[in-house]
């Protein structure tokens, strides 16, 4: 027996059957996550699809290819997000008094930290991500990004991440120690478990993809623009996207380090944020919060990107205050690294530092309230159509503004004693993520929907989607900020009757509920559209009557993107040439270079997952494996040559003209 | 006609909204808002205050928002069309500055306000200030009288208009003590003490929790606080003091496992219990327990 359990411990470390054995909640989840990937792999077989999935989309380099894949994983990690929101809901709405809900403590502070986690870092930066590699290259008017092998690495790396984060539900347990997991609660000492690992294996995968294509996209952006597109010319999505990988690369860093330094305490008994031996976990909380902060603008920035394109093309008319708004999106990426510690005003740190970090909060209010006063009058004397990136927008700036009061009240540090932790603070978050990341992501997946794949989005639909999101977003958010003001506190499993706050969090529940009728409106219009393609093919390239140069080419867009180099004299290129009306010239074409499809990405982030679970389980076998896998494929891949293939100027003549006549 | 009149029932749907929320914080018991102490209604004081210069930007931006959105919808043929209207030195000027000048006022409010509400810094009274050491245990809160030399467990009770220091400590993981009709929260934290002062102006029963995370038990972690006149708080001193129960090193360790629902009164406290406490974090190899 002795023996027996040696050996076990030595090919699968810590983990044992009773890590398998799961309550009835836990199972119904791990039974739905494994009929979809039955169901998933069965269709893959009867269709005969693996060959074309793993040629068309795993080994594919094209940053359009990789985009939609970025934004299937987060709508499938949004859907898991929510479960756990509709769970929390009802937990909260029916545990009261005597009754104990729907599941134990334990569970329940399980399922908080997996929604805050997969909301981030898997359905929020997937989404930012997917949009960022289907627009950014069109924009700049590039055939690609800068590093396309790199890219595909920092998608699997991203995937395996949510795959690890996943994995944590059939096999053992996830954190319970909030999204955060501030020590000492997630330190060996108060979390034996394996959860806390699961957290921090999945995020420094994922985190290690998002530093890459951080890199990536300033490298794209700064290298690869269109002959003549100055930066003062650029898109403003781009302009915003730039800011906000800018920030993933000095903020991903310090979120490595200080997971790393929290596994060093948990793995190897060291001190660095323990209660003891010299450690201090308010260090922790000041560096996550390092990283934590800019976070929020580097989800934010994007979407503030894509509605600055939504309201200059459905208001038909020039980005207002297009310098203004440029130095808007570089006070806010500057400031967001000077106000973290607002996040900690209840730590002691005394008078002056929380008035001075108050202070600096507040003044990221006036470059965000002058990119409203800009978008608002990108509206003033334009001729507005209310397609549903327009209504996106417009439920934003409601929500947004909102929200961004009650950001105001929580950044005056004696407001905040009153305020913070309480769920005041979670419904002003979620004011600002929902309406500003969510919202702002959804007005550009529908809005550049038909350059990717060549059909729109049913409208009808859509607005359904919209209604319900806005009406059961207050119905779920505006009760959060009055039970905060009551003194509920976030993250609580029970209650008691007499606090008075049952009826509110029913509310909050029903609102919930709508807003998961508005994501199965969602759902329901990319199957009706998928349908009525024929009938809604965007045959010209150009649907929304669009400025920028993404809509100059057919839809969707082939593979090389732009089989002629733009040339760019101004701003907003694409509406400038339309307004000109200049006759088209015979193109010339040339050869093009594409990158040959590789599977190396899968298989780098395939061993990094295999790293990560060894990890997890402490499998030193199993690590070793998955580090040398990594660094051999990396090898491989970096000394082999002829990873391009050239796509003839006679071939691109003929996909051209086969593009074009369905114009 | 008719066309004109579409907006009318989300009109009438907000301000029924509006009006349901007016009437919900009217006729239930809003903490936060309706604060029995010193502190409480300062607090309340700023948060009306910072709301209500935030609405003067709020409220600009709500009717431009749906005057703009109406006036120029496409339908419209009336309105005038400027698609090159995209710059304007003096309206951008007007919303970089006007912000600003909210901001700089909000800015030495939150100096001053910051300042005379630190937590750290003593109420000013003519009453003698009293002392109250507070511990957060797995998933209870210890109070710790020092000068009347009893303990409590999640309940405690102070005298009305008494300024109270709050000297607050963990035996555990990180908590959050807060009672929200006296005044804003503070974090406890092991191996340290955090200080925060708090004066209750009325008499009641008034709900304390903890707001931060804590593990299993952290929702059970609630805490009745009893403000009572002098001779109240004189008269229950006297009670506990009766109680059977001593805090000591050995009490203390069975008092420090993990669990819930946990309510009692110790007669006596060993003096430097609170010491032995927050101490034993700086002492090499003792971290760990």
């Amino acid at each position: 027996m002795n023996t027996f359990g040696h050996m076990a411990n030595i090919l699968v470390g810590r983990l044992t059957w009773h890590d398998l054995q799961h309550n009835m909640v836990t199972m119904t989840g791990v039974v739905i996550m494994s009929l979809a990937l039955v169901a998933i792999i069965a269709a893959l077989t009867y269709f005969k699809r693996w060959k074309w999935l793993w040629k068309t989309w795993i080994t594919s380099l094209d940053p359009k290819k990789i985009g939609v894949m970025y934004i299937v994983v987060s709508v499938v990690m949004l859907l898991r997000g929510v479960s756990d929101a509709v769970m929390m809901r009802a937990q909260q709405a029916t545990s009261v008094g005597t009754a104990h809900g729907i599941v134990p403590s334990e569970q329940f502070q399980q399922v908080f930290t997996a929604h805050g986690t997969i909301m981030i870092f898997f359905a929020a930066m997937g989404l930012m991500f997917g949009l960022i590699n289907l627009v950014v290259p069109l924009q700049i008017g590039a055939r690609d990004v800068a590093f396309p092998f790199l890219n595909s690495v920092s998608f699997w790396l991203y995937v395996m991440g949510a795959v690890l984060i996943n994995v944590s539900l059939p096999i053992g347990e996830f954190s319970g120690a909030g999204w955060l997991n501030y020590p000492p609660l997630s330190e060996l000492a108060y979390s034996p478990g394996v959860g806390v690992d699961y957290w921090i294996w999945g995020l420094q995968i994922a985190g290690a993809g998002s530093l890459l294509s951080g890199i990536n996209f300033i490298v794209t952006i700064l290298k690869m623009r269109a002959p003549g597109m100055r930066l003062m010319k650029m898109p403003m999505f781009t302009w915003s996207v730039l800011g906000s990988m800018s920030l993933v690369v000095f903020a991903f860093p310090i979120l490595t380090v200080t997971l790393a330094l929290l596994f060093l305490d948990r793995a190897m008994g060291m001190h660095f944020f323990t209660g003891g031996g010299g450690g201090n976990a308010m260090m922790y909380v000041n560096l996550i919060w390092a990283w934590g902060h800019p976070e929020v603008y580097i989800l934010i920035l994007p979407a503030f990107g894509v509605f600055s394109e939504v309201v200059a093309t459905f208001s038909r008319k020039r980005l207002f205050g297009y310098t203004s708004m440029v130095w808007a999106i570089w006070a806010i990426v500057l400031l967001s690294f000077t106000v973290w510690l607002h996040h900690f005003f209840t730590m002691g740190a005394g008078a002056d530092v929380n008035a001075f970090f108050g202070i600096m909060t507040m003044i990221i209010a006036v470059p965000t309230g002058v990119k409203i006063f800009n978008w608002l009058f990108t509206m003033f004397r334009g001729k507005i159509t209310f397609a549903t990136p327009m209504l996106w927008f417009m439920g934003f700036i409601v929500l947004f503004t909102i929200g961004g009061v009650a950001g105001v009240l929580l950044a005056v540090p004696p407001a905040d004693f009153q305020l913070h932790n309480s769920l005041f603070l979670v419904a002003h978050f979620h004011s600002m993520i929902v309406s500003g990341v969510l919202f702002g992501y959804f007005a550009g997946v529908t809005y550049w929907f038909p350059k990717v794949f060549g059909f729109r989005l049913n409208e009808r639909l859509g607005k359904c989607a919209f209604w319900c999101w806005l009406s059961g977003f207050v119905l779920a958010f505006v009760p959060l900020y009055i039970l905060g003001l009551m003194g509920a506190t976030r993250r609580l499993d029970h209650y008691d009757k007499s606090m008075g706050w049952q009826q509110l969090f029913i509310v909050a529940g029903i609102g919930v509920g709508l807003v998961c009728l508005g994501i199965g409106f969602q759902v329901l219009q990319f199957a009706v559209s998928y349908l009525q393609r024929n009938k809604t093919r965007d045959l010209t390239g150009d649907p929304w009557n669009g400025r920028t140069l993404e809509w100059a080419i057919t839809s969707p867009a082939p593979e090389y993107n732009f089989a002629i180099q733009p040339v760019v004299t101004t701003r907003d290129a694409f509406w400038e040439q339309k307004q000109r009306k200049t006759s088209v010239q015979k193109p010339q074409y040339h050869d093009i270079q594409v990158p040959k499809n590789t599977g190396f990405g899968v298989f780098i982030a395939g061993f990094a997952f295999l790293f990560g679970f060894a990890m997890v389980w402490s499998i030193t076998w199993l690590s070793v494996v998955g580090m040398l896998g990594m660094i051999l494929c990396i090898i491989i891949r970096t000394t082999s040559d002829h990873t391009e293939r050239t796509i003839k100027a006679a071939r691109l003549a003929e996909m051209e003209v086969a593009g074009g006549t369905k114009a | 006609m008719l066309k004109k009149y579409r907006f009318v029932p989300l009109i009438v749907l907000v301000l029924t909204g509006i009006a349901a929320i007016g009437w919900w914080l009217h006729v239930s018991h809003v903490a936060v808002l309706q604060p029995k102490g010193v502190i409480g209604h300062k607090e309340r004081q700023l948060i009306y205050f910072a709301l209500g210069l935030s609405l003067l930007v709020v409220i600009p931006v709500f009717i431009m928002l749906f005057t703009f959105a109406w006036k120029y919808r496409a339908g419209n043929k009336k309105a005038k069309y400027e698609p090159t209207f995209d710059h304007s030195r003096m309206l951008e000027t007007v919303w970089w500055l006007i912000p600003t000048v909210l901001i700089l006022i909000l800015s030495v409010v939150t100096w001053q306000s910051s300042h005379a509400l630190d937590p750290y810094k003593p109420l000013a009274s003519n009453k003698k200030p009293m002392t109250i050491q507070v511990v957060s245990l797995d998933w209870k809160w210890l109070f710790i009288y020092p000068e009347q030399h009893i303990a409590t467990v999640n309940f405690m009770q102070m005298p009305k208009d008494t300024p109270v220091t709050f000297e607050l400590t963990s035996d555990s993981v990180m908590n959050s003590f807060w009672i929200p009709e006296l005044g804003g929260q503070m974090y406890s934290m092991p191996g340290m003490t955090t200080k925060l002062h708090l004066e209750a102006n009325h008499t009641g029963d008034f709900q304390g929790s903890s707001a931060n995370i804590s593990g299993a038990g952290f929702a059970s972690m609630r805490f009745v606080a009893h403000v009572g006149t002098d001779q109240e708080f004189a008269r229950w001193v006297q009670t506990v003091r009766r109680s059977p129960n001593r805090l000591n090193q050995s009490t203390y360790s069975v008092l420090a496992r993990p669990g819930i629902g946990f309510y009692n009164y110790y007669s006596t406290v060993d003096r430097d219990l609170y010491d032995t406490i927050t101490m034993k974090y700086m002492m090499p190899g003792m971290g760990t327990m």
